[in-house]
């Protein structure tokens, strides 16, 4: 087979084309040119920053319960206060401001939990199969016949004294389930690749290939999960202290403000009003920033 | 071509066999439809022996379904046969304790069909030719990974500065020569190419069997070479096996196996491929194959071939042919062996 080879001999190859594709393919357009990621983008951020450094916002003046003046009890806004101010006469706005901060350390930490124990326990779960398997689904399907708000405030019940911590707790004690089964599908998808097969072949161990090729090719949909489930959890810490098993005072948030509110509405409804903004932008801008997340990693939405 | 059957084509040196199977049987349970049917098993290898003779190339063909690429998992080890062994240098990989397994591991490795599912697209190039050091770390000392491995994308004729991109970033034809890369990282003795080149562009595919020539005399490696083109498996293999559902039919060197092809499904597979070679002896007879080929759930009796055999006689059906020595190396599974004479010319 010399000169009148077949089209695989050596040499015809060298003429043909097998060019890679420009490092830089795809039209990605500028992330500031999406509407929704940009404005949710900044809504979340603001939130988080706001609940870091709440002074920024008051003008480093007084804080939350100091400068008050029962005197002027649920006075409507003014050009001096702008929320007007509260029941024991403090300044409405700071109040508002700084209660971002227990509001948006819930959403966050409890998703956080959410996430780690999702992405660990539902790669396990995938990953290996068989009883593993079967046991942690179990599990989950027992979780998940609680209903969540309901299960939070049983737990709430035990601790006499609550604050952030104990809310933090009882929300992510009940809210990996519906993570961990995500994460569990997208993993059984993932554990057949040819990849995860050639790292065996390799010789990689199920700690590698988890840690390696499974948990990072898997996460990015549970992440966008977990992003779009911080408004709940923000939501769930209002409802729980708003109906008086979360957080109690002296602590500030929106939840404790729209409770004490309730009281008021006649007489003062900026009482009610400026914590619900304020709740709803938040619950808002997550829930968008986590679908424009969705958008943003999936390759058909491009 | 005038060289003997048995003297290997390249003029490489024949000795023993380097992986043998013996009997290997591979049964997956399939689901019933009902809870109380009866139970049923797909067989997708049912009985299989075969030698693969070291620095040589086996070429495996057939047609989808038949049970090549199970194969080719159970000869890299990927996968446990229902039954049977899976001999290297004459010890049952299957049956290898932990550590022993991690050094087999280095010795036979797998191409994938599919160059871009088998690179992590997470990884750089850089991360994951780094992989098999990492999991292998007495291999190559840390300080000279980095060097061995811009050794190893030159060696695949790939430009060491793209150590930093992503598979995505590279063409078909590139993204498999990664994975030579990677499969060659641990100086294997053996490579499985498991349809390697089939979804790579026709003249990219001549570059890449290049390729795995070129490595195969400059390593001294073992090939075994799986595919449903038989000329790409003509042009690279010394000797080559033909499956027809589970069991191989046909065995033996490259000249005998496609010179004279002693079984009816053989002559089939090689009648239905264009012959580019000019000069052949004479031009072959068509053999059209009537149907699609038999369920592995629910083989035929006898010689599972009978039912679309064009020279079938009453007693196939009854009992099943073995692969039966004809010339050197050279077995057939067939009551008839031999060159077809259908009476049409």
């Amino acid at each position: 087979m010399s000169a009148t080879s077949t089209t695989i001999g050596p040499g015809d190859g060298a003429q043909a084309v097998d060019r890679a594709p420009a490092p830089s393919r795809g039209a990605h357009r500028r992330w500031w040119l999406r509407p929704r990621l940009a404005i949710s983008g900044t809504i979340v951020l603001l939130m988080i920053i706001m609940a870091a450094f709440p002074q920024l916002f008051t003008g480093f003046g007084a804080g939350p319960t100091e400068n008050c003046d029962i005197m002027l009890s649920n006075q409507a806004p003014s050009a001096a206060h702008l929320f007007g101010i509260d029941i024991q006469g403090c300044d409405y706005y700071t109040n508002v401001i700084y209660g971002a901060r227990a509001s948006i350390l819930v959403g966050i930490v409890v998703s956080a939990i959410a996430f780690a124990i999702a992405a660990l326990v539902g790669a396990i779960a995938g990953y290996f199969g068989g009883w593993v398997d079967a046991v942690i689904s179990r599990i989950c399907d027992m979780a998940f016949g609680l209903p969540f708000i309901l299960a939070a405030i049983v737990v709430l019940q035990l601790f006499g004294q609550r604050n952030i911590w104990t809310v933090i707790f009882a929300l992510a004690l009940f809210s990996w389930p519906g993570g961990v089964r995500f994460m569990r599908s997208s993993v059984l998808e993932i554990r057949h690749r040819e990849y995860v097969q050639a790292a065996r072949l390799l010789g990689a161990g199920n700690r590698r290939i988890i840690a390696k090729h499974i948990v990072p090719n898997a996460v990015t949909p549970l992440l966008v999960l977990q992003t779009l489930g911080v408004g709940g959890m923000i939501s769930a810490e209002a409802g729980l202290t708003f109906i008086g098993i979360g957080l109690t005072p002296p602590a500030v948030s929106w939840g404790l403000q729209l409770a004490a509110a309730r009281d008021y509405i006649d007489a003062a409804p900026h009482l009610l009003l400026f914590p619900a903004i304020f709740l709803t932008i938040t619950v808002l801008g997550f829930v968008l920033f986590g679908e424009a997340l969705r958008d943003e990693f999936d390759p058909k939405g491009k | 071509m005038p060289h003997t059957a048995t003297e290997p084509r390249t003029g490489k040196t024949a000795s023993g066999p380097i992986m043998e199977l013996r009997d290997i049987r591979m049964h997956y349970p399939v689901a019933r439809p009902l809870p109380f049917g009866a139970k049923k098993v797909l067989k997708a290898l049912d009985g299989v022996d075969l030698q693969v003779p070291a620095g040589q190339t086996l070429g495996i063909i057939g047609e989808s379904g038949c049970g090549k690429s199970t194969l080719a998992r159970i000869l890299s080890g990927l996968e446990k046969p229902s039954e049977g062994q899976v001999l290297f240098d004459g010890v049952d990989i299957n049956e290898l304790q932990r550590a022993e397994r991690a050094l087999m591991r280095r010795n036979i490795q797998l191409i994938f069909q599919d160059p871009y599912a088998s690179l992590d697209p997470r990884m750089t190039i850089e991360q994951i030719l780094l992989e098999p050091f990492e999991i292998h770390p007495d291999l190559v000392p840390r300080a000279r990974r980095r060097a061995k491995i811009a050794e190893l994308m030159e060696l695949v004729g790939l430009n060491p500065d793209h150590l930093s991109r992503y598979p995505h970033n590279f063409s078909g034809g590139q993204q498999q020569r990664i994975g030579i890369a990677r499969g060659i990282a641990l100086n294997p003795r053996v490579l499985i190419c498991d349809e390697a080149v089939s979804a790579l562009d026709v003249s990219v595919r001549a570059q890449v069997v290049n390729l795995l020539q070129d490595l195969q005399q400059e390593l001294g490696l073992t090939f075994v070479f799986i595919a449903h083109d038989l000329q790409i498996v003509r042009h690279i293999s010394d000797s080559v096996a033909t499956m027809y559902l589970g069991k191989v039919v046909e065995s033996g060197s490259y000249d005998r196996v496609y010179e004279h092809s002693a079984h009816p499904y053989t002559q089939a597979l090689l009648s239905a491929a264009p012959e580019l070679r000019q000069g052949s002896s004479t031009p072959r007879e068509l053999i059209l194959l009537q149907g699609d080929p038999p369920s592995p759930i629910d083989p035929p009796t006898g010689c599972r071939f009978h039912t679309r055999c064009p020279i079938a006689q009453p007693s196939c059906a009854a009992s099943e042919p073995r692969l039966d020595p004809l010339q050197g190396d050279h077995a057939a599974r067939c009551f008839f062996p031999g060159p077809l004479n259908l009476g049409s010319g």
